[in-house]
């Protein structure tokens, strides 16, 4: 029988009791800002002999990341987390963990990136990760943190996918609040998640195999990258699929875009993270003021959901994206490109304003997201036309 | 059982095993991957003393031992390191160690230009099967 | 719409404002109802004045940002008054609760609140030195804002604290708690 407990603690806690009951084989991790306290509830489940798995505490994050690859080579389910100089530091195997294929799940705690050295939440360390062959789900409250970082096992392990996937956090916001949510009974949990079979593991001395081969000049690498975009492509339907099988088993619903008042919304907000309650809390109050506003929330950004937002967002007369980082020197935030892109092949032209905030944690204030509605308003009501990228609230 | 990939020039992005793992253990055997050697070890049997240093230090083990005796080497797979010329000491009695690198090099057709059917330049090495 | 209490400590690093924010969500849990509790995340220093946040509700919450509009304030150290604008953005129905000897007509007139702002005062140093023994007035503090406000019930305040505290110092400690508790309820003055 599935049964539930009501908590109060912080969003890294729930992510480490998600870990906790997934039952992962090795944990190879480095703590980092604002990613510590999933570390350190990690190791306690270690010392304590609450969590049988290797726990390897290593010396850097590209020790972390080089650890977790060779263990899921090996064959066995690994975990990791990280954030910000962390993440970046592991660049250059994100690409390998997702080119060999391994079903690698990693947390991570949204922070910015240096300089100046700033602790905060920002979107900055995870967009600099989106092309790096990872599946990647964003969480707006510690609720989804954990229920994300359950099926990001299920999604990773798929036969069909057998990719890393980054489940995310915002950092502080979300991984340091202590906030109410629901865990399921370990043995449900567990039942959810499964045995990871792996298919090419280098300890199963019956069959073995090599990994790690060279594709240069000549050889398959082009192919070798084609496949994997078709397995990242394909992706999408499974996660739906492990999606609604978990929703089932929780009583919480959710997709990979969810929209709020987007059925009937002239003035739509597009958001990823925690702000996307934020920004609920404000097209509320609007909604009661009689301004049909909406909110469409971006929860699996890698793969991108293309046709679900377009669809969500074709009948809006005026739509604001808001990145929560930047790519300097191009037209806006990764974001924006995105979903500009994607309403490209309408039949109608919908009206685009892309806002870069909460930069280093700066916070996300009411006002903003007021003055955000307000402007597509008066986008809407051609008042004002269509302008360039903002930056939300800078002085 | 054998990796038939015999047709691996022109196999699609689905044919490839995922993440380019090679589901086969031990298969070098099959190919010849001596391509780039420029020199190649030869051994003096007369002042050879058997001491197997040779094959102990090959790095792709190819040197042939039959009976607890070197005997050869495996030119198809030898890389020309040289590793087991410098190991082999010197025989008091000729003055010389038994193996020296000539030159020689390869036996394979000079990889660059790619063979008769059409296999890309580099692959050639690594794919081509000797039975 | 849900109603939703927002609160804001302001405090010096080292007090037990965060433990505070904390505790006050979790007993709103208790009750069933909804919550959120964060501090402000900065360097730590004890002594530097520092915020925390708390948010309860009847509904789920979704709000992240800090409080800008709080209903509620609480003061740890009096002497943040003069250092820092406690009172900013609080509503004109809010309610300020501040740890100190001065009685709350006087601390309302020095913070120039409007009328209709509830200002409660209470030694809760006082309270904690003679019972706990140690300036820690976060406990003595919650137990005035109970007092004073119907958000939290100061039975099930003690309650979670008597399981929370009980674990980890033993009975002794929760009984000097539940005495700082019960003073400060009584010795709340309200202008």
């Amino acid at each position: 029988m599935v049964t539930q407990k009501t908590v109060a603690t912080t969003g890294n806690l729930f992510v480490a009791e998600a870990i906790r009951q997934a039952l992962p084989d090795v944990i190879p991790v480095y703590p980092i800002t604002p990613q510590t306290t999933v570390v350190e509830e990690i190791a306690k489940f270690a010392a304590n002999g609450r969590i049988d798995a290797e726990y390897v505490a290593v010396e850097s994050e590209h020790s972390a990341m080089s650890a977790a690859i060779g263990a899921s080579a090996a064959g066995v389910r690994v975990v990791t987390a990280t954030a910000s100089q962390g993440l970046a530091l592991m660049w250059e195997e994100l690409y390998i963990a997702s080119g060999m294929r391994l079903p690698i799940v990693m947390f991570n705690a949204n922070r910015a990136l240096s300089a100046p050295i700033n602790i905060h939440c920002d979107h900055s360390d995870i967009m600099g990760a989106r092309d790096t062959g990872w599946l990647i789900l964003f969480a707006e409250t510690a609720q989804e943190a954990y229920d994300n970082t359950l099926v990001s096992f299920r999604i990773a392990e798929h036969p069909d996918v057998l990719l890393p996937v980054m489940t995310t956090a915002d950092g502080f916001i979300t991984t340091h609040t202590v906030d109410r949510a629901d865990t399921l009974d370990d043995e449900t949990a567990r039942a959810f998640v499964g045995k990871y079979k792996p298919t090419h593991a280098l300890l199963d001395f019956d069959n073995p195999v090599s990994h790690g081969a060279f594709a240069g000049l000549g050889g398959p690498y082009f192919e070798f990258k084609q496949q994997q975009r078709r397995a990242i492509d394909g992706s999408l339907g499974i996660i739906k699929e492990i999606i609604a099988e978990y929703s089932a088993i929780s009583g919480r619903p959710f997709d990979v875009v969810e929209g709020w008042g987007m059925e009937d919304a002239d003035v739509a907000i597009v958001v990823i993270g925690s702000t996307a309650g934020n920004v609920r809390h404000v097209a509320r109050r609007l909604r009661a003021q009689g301004i049909k506003a909406g909110v469409l929330k971006i929860r699996v950004f890698r793969p991108f959901p293309t046709a679900g937002i377009r669809d969500a967002l074709k009948g809006a007369k005026a739509v604001a994206v808001l990145d929560r980082s930047d790519s300097p020197g191009a037209e806006g935030g990764p974001l924006y490109f995105e979903v500009k892109s994607a309403l490209y092949d309408l039949d109608h032209r919908v009206p685009v304003v892309n806002y870069v905030y909460g930069l280093g944690g700066s916070d996300v204030r009411t006002e903003l997201i007021e003055r955000v509605y307000k402007d597509l308003g008066d986008i809407a009501s051609g008042a004002i036309g269509p302008f360039d990228m903002t930056y939300l609230g800078c002085r | 059982m054998k990796w038939d990939i015999s047709r691996v020039n022109v196999w699609g992005a689905e044919e490839f095993p995922h993440g380019a793992v090679i589901p086969e253990a031990g298969n070098s055997v099959y190919y010849k991957v001596s391509g780039w050697r420029s020199q190649r070890p030869c051994r003096d049997e007369e002042a050879c003393t058997q001491c197997l240093l040779c094959w102990a230090y090959c790095p792709d083990s190819s040197v042939v031992v039959k009976n607890g005796e070197v005997v050869g080497f495996d030119y198809d797979h030898c890389k020309g390191c040289g590793i087991c010329a410098v190991e082999c000491p010197v025989n008091r009695k000729f003055g010389r160690s038994a193996i020296e690198m000539v030159s020689g090099g390869s036996d394979l057709p000079e990889p660059g230009l790619g063979d008769a059917n059409g296999t890309p330049a580099g692959a050639a090495a690594a794919i081509s099967e000797v039975g | 719409m849900h109603k939703l209490t927002e609160i804001r400590w302001h405090a010096r690093a080292g007090q037990g404002a965060v433990t505070a924010a904390k505790v006050v969500a979790e007993t709103a849990l208790s009750a069933g109802k909804y919550m959120q509790a964060m501090p402000e995340y900065g360097p730590e220093r004890m002594g530097a004045p520092i915020k925390a946040f708390t948010r309860i509700s009847d509904g789920p919450i979704e709000i992240h940002n800090n409080i800008e509009f709080p209903d509620v304030v609480i003061v740890l150290d009096a002497s943040l008054l003069e250092v820092v604008n406690c009172i900013e953005g609080l509503s004109e129905e809010g309610m300020v609760i501040v740890n100190t000897c001065s009685p709350a007509e006087e601390v309302k007139a020095a913070l120039g609140v409007s009328a209709s702002v509830q200002v409660a005062c209470v030694d809760a140093s006082g309270i904690a030195y003679d019972t706990i023994k140690r300036d820690i007035p976060n406990t003595p503090i919650v137990g005035a804002f109970c007092k004073v406000s119907d958000v939290i019930d100061v039975h099930t305040f003690k309650d979670l604290l008597a399981r929370s505290l009980g674990k980890k110092f033993g009975p002794k400690m929760v009984d000097a708690n539940h005495a700082a508790i019960d003073r400060a309820y009584e010795e709340v003055t309200l202008a």
